[in-house]
């Protein structure tokens, strides 16, 4: 059977407004739509709650993460776990045999490895609750976007013992503030240096290339210019990824705390390569760790970084295949702000395409998105963690389980297909089971009013003509509930 | 299980296909309902070192880029596995090697895009839309390959794997088998549950239409493997994934579903550091990939003689080892091929060398053969392709000098 997918491509409008007069019900679609892509979905009441204010007072909110109070029952849970709070090199220390200084049976190492899984179950913990229940809701989104866009995978090596501390330090303090910042943050991070192995890069004609210390690693050099800032058409060479893995030569980590600060960041001159350098047709004076600096500052300001990452903002938050408009003046202001983040998500917010109703609901959920919205909608606050694990690794997308640095994407391309499909209505079946054993009381007219009530006819009638253990198997499951 | 069924098909270039092809080819046997010529490719992604898995061994130029890593001559304990005098194979390999004696395994060295991108992300696309340097396709080779004559049966093409690669994306259906966990029973699978979801998901937009082909595929499939678990494991199971998915999808193409096309992925070539030599990171992946091959093929059974299986990479690696006993982003690669009539016992491509000048970019492999010359020329050879219809599986490429690769 021949089919035209490319016809398929549109996605229903579902934004029904109700019966109000036309002003206001355009206002409240916005707003529906607003809260559809700066949260993971509306909990109950949420929609009532916010449409008291304006959407520029909600937008003006989220933007400053810092005034927002947290839940109680949030903080209470998150202080429970206590390795989100230690150093990269307290957790050398404690949880590895080299930081422990000693030898140690195989017995002993084993335990410690079965330890460092418990920091990445800890880290999945924080992400997950604050995901459902934090009130800084486009923080965390940003955090799924960052994360994404500078990923490490918890599976290589010693970086699933750090990415807790990754995500908290370098990716979640920096969400809204200088682009600059966000990518030295990454660029020190031993999480990153370890998951792209510019912690062995190494000048192989320095005093200090012996051992595993060799000689160059391109790795991170490669994917710092390809993924992180200019993108793959940057303009940039082969011989511009081996100027900056010189560049990055003897840019580390070490075991000691030599900073002071326990961040595990080290930048060992002895095996640094100290020529001078030509990268992007700039000379970079051979001096040290200010060349890194240096590569960074002229990274984060080009214009095609400014492209590369407005682009990706533009596609995560309007449309897959974003509006040249859009990404233009978002580009714009990334130069004109020197990539002030907060400042490029209020012009993407308050922009004619992010608010043009043609893009309302067509973002297809990425399984995360979807279980997460789920959890939301139906208020389940502390969900069983290994079963949303689970869930996760059967839609393909295990949170800190991407083995490639470019991350998940967050297309419809990327994640519909004939077996998720049955994948997510099974699991929207098994959790609305889940959900009306806990509440006994639970009424599906109400859940439906969670959602802004933006339901098709045919999704209406076949909701109200099936029994009632299934109705809420259906919203859960229905095409509705599948784009944001 | 439902009959397949020929179905009308009005665009204008399938039409035309159809007529110009003879009459033994894989279009005309498919809707004659005979049994079908077969096509299995595996994509090795993160770039896998194929100058460590197919060994030019005789040059010197390999042994002095590779202090720590290269492979040993055939005549050191442990060495490469002889292939023709000129390459070895990767001990870790010697699964296949039988079917290297049975001259039904072949590898076409140096081949690979010709587009210079050293990007994985950007090389694998261009592996799977067949159409190097060209962004804007949206599009799989392999799902094009389909288009040539529709049928309606969503298990004709089949992937192994949580998500629809891009090489099997686009307008024709394809089945997706979920990498272990396949055997349990989903709450869709219950009639209560699926009538109702059925009505939901009825009509014709994205979402409904991947609905509707997920639960055609999942009753093809749920039957075939509930007939796997009644038969109970033959041989030893094993433990590792790529081996039990290789025998799903074997069982998908010798039974009931009438699976035609079929692709996995296999991931952890990408060896910056610790690659090793005869033992590390390589030889570590190469073992199961070679386990895997071996019992997809013996659960193949009898129509593993109908059944062509193309190994390939995004690109190659460095010649020369990187300071970490790794290698980073090359070009040139090897493409394995193995078949029941895949004319085998040979390497296959012009074979550059290893000598500074011969290096592209001074660094890495050269591609001498085009990565879709090789995969036209069993597309042309296998399932009988016409010279209209390759051009429709690989728009902008013209065919002029394939390889007889066979018998």
């Amino acid at each position: 059977m021949k089919q035209d997918r490319s016809k398929r491509g549109q996605a229903k409008q579902f934004y029904r407004p109700s019966m109000k007069t036309a002003k206001s019900a355009t206002a409240d679609s916005q707003l529906i739509h607003s809260i559809a892509r700066l949260s993971f979905g509306p909990r109950p009441q949420e929609i009532e709650t916010i449409r008291k204010r304006k959407i520029k007072e909600y937008l003006a909110i989220q933007l400053k993460p810092e005034a927002i109070a947290e839940p109680s029952l949030l903080t209470t849970e998150l202080n429970k776990l206590k390795t989100l709070s230690m150093s990269p090199i307290a957790l050398f220390q404690e949880y590895t045999a080299r930081g422990r200084g000693k030898k140690i049976s195989p017995e002993a190492r084993k335990m410690l490895r079965k330890k460092r899984r418990g920091l990445v179950r800890e880290a999945f913990q924080a992400r997950l609750l604050r995901a459902i229940a934090s009130q800084r809701q486009l923080q965390e989104v940003m955090v799924d976007f960052w994360f994404n866009h500078f990923n490490v995978f918890a599976g290589k090596g010693l970086t699933g013992m750090w990415i807790g501390n990754y995500e908290e330090k370098a990716i979640r303090s920096n969400v809204f503030g200088s682009f600059r910042e966000l990518l030295g943050a990454t660029a020190r991070h031993p999480a990153m240096l370890f998951y792209l192995d510019n912690w062995l890069n190494t000048d192989p004609n320095s005093r200090g290339a012996r051992g595993r210390f060799k000689g160059l690693n391109e790795n991170y050099a490669r994917e710092l210019m390809e993924l992180h800032t200019l993108g793959v058409n940057g303009g940039y060479t082969q011989a511009d990824v081996v100027s900056l893995a010189r560049i990055l030569t003897g840019w580390g980590i070490s075991r000691r705390d030599r900073q002071g600060d326990g961040s595990g960041f080290y930048f060992d001159p002895k095996r640094h390569d100290f020529q001078d350098k030509v990268f992007l047709g700039k000379t970079i004076q051979g001096r040290g760790k200010e060349e890194v600096e240096e590569a960074l500052d002229i990274l984060a300001t080009h214009p095609a970084t400014a492209r590369h990452i407005s682009y990706k903002l533009a596609q995560y938050f309007v449309s897959d295949r974003p509006p040249e408009s859009l990404v233009n003046s978002l580009a714009e202001n990334f130069l004109a702000t020197k990539g002030n983040i907060a400042a490029v998500l209020n012009t993407l917010f308050t922009s004619k395409e992010f608010l043009d109703p043609q893009y309302y609901g067509n973002k297809f959920k990425t399984p995360y998105q979807y279980i997460v919205s789920i959890y939301r909608a139906t208020n389940i606050e502390k969900p069983n963690l290994r079963q949303t694990y689970g869930m996760l690794r059967q839609l393909g997308m295990p949170l800190y389980g991407c083995r490639t640095p470019n991350g998940y994407q967050n297309t419809r391309d990327a994640w519909l297909g004939p077996d998720s499909m049955m994948r997510r209505v099974s699991l929207a079946t098994a959790l609305a089971r889940k959900y009306l054993k806990t509440e006994k009381s639970h009424n599906p007219n109400l859940l439906m009013a969670t959602l802004g009530d933006r339901f098709s006819s045919n999704t209406l009638a076949v909701i109200n003509s099936s029994k009632p253990f299934l109705k809420t198997a259906l919203i859960l499951g229905s095409p509705e509930m599948m784009y944001r | 299980m439902k009959r397949r069924k020929i179905v009308q098909y009005g665009s204008l270039f399938a039409a035309a296909s159809l007529i110009s092809v003879g009459m033994n080819s894989w279009v005309v046997k498919a809707i004659a309902g005979s049994n079908n010529k077969k096509l299995i490719v595996i994509f090795l992604r993160g770039a896998i070192d194929g100058l460590n898995v197919v060994v030019p061994y005789r040059e010197s130029a390999y042994y002095e880029a590779r202090p720590t890593i290269a492979i040993p001559t055939p005549d050191d304990e442990g060495g490469a596995i002889d292939l023709d005098g000129r390459f070895g194979l990767n001990p870790a390999l010697i699964d296949i090697m039988p079917f290297w004696q049975q001259n039904n395994l072949a590898f076409i060295h140096a081949s690979g895009s010709t587009d210079p991108t050293r990007s994985h992300f950007e090389a694998q696309d261009y592996l799977e839309t067949g159409t190097p340097g060209v962004k804007s396709t949206t599009s799989g080779w392999m799902n094009r390959l389909l288009t040539i004559s529709p049928q309606n049966n969503p298990t004709r093409a089949v992937n192994v794997g949580n998500n629809m690669p891009l090489i099997l994306k686009g307008n024709m259906a394809v089945a997706n088998l979920n990498s272990a966990n396949a055997k349990r029973q989903l709450p869709i699978d219950r009639s209560a549950i699926n009538e109702a979801f059925d009505r939901l998901y009825s009509g014709q937009d994205a979402v409904s239409l991947a609905y509707q082909e997920g639960r055609k595929a999942r009753e093809i499939v749920m039957k075939e493997i509930n007939k796997e678990m009644m038969e109970a494991d033959r041989g030893a199971p094993t433990p590792i994934n790529f081996v039990k998915d290789a025998r799903r999808l074997a069982r998908l193409m010798a039974g009931d579903a009438k699976t035609q096309l079929g692709f996995m992925a296999l991931g952890g070539w990408d060896t910056h550091v610790n690659q090793g030599s005869t033992r590390g990171r390589l030889t570590r992946n190469l073992k199961p990939l070679g386990m895997g091959l071996a019992a997809l093929i013996k659960e193949l059974g009898s129509v593993y003689q109908d059944t062509a299986i193309v190994v390939m990479s995004e690109f190659g690696r460095t010649v020369a080892e990187n300071g970490n006993r790794g290698t980073d982003h090359g070009h040139g690669n090897a493409i394995w091929l193995l078949g029941g009539n895949i004319k085998g016992g040979k390497v296959y491509g012009e074979w550059p060398g290893l000598s500074e000048s011969a290096l592209y970019q001074g660094r890495d492999l050269a591609v001498t053969t085009d990565f879709r010359t090789a995969i036209a020329s069993v597309l042309s050879q296998h399932l009988q392709l016409s010279g209209s219809d390759l051009e429709n599986v690989f728009p902008g490429y013209s065919a002029n000098r394939l390889l007889p690769l066979i018998t």
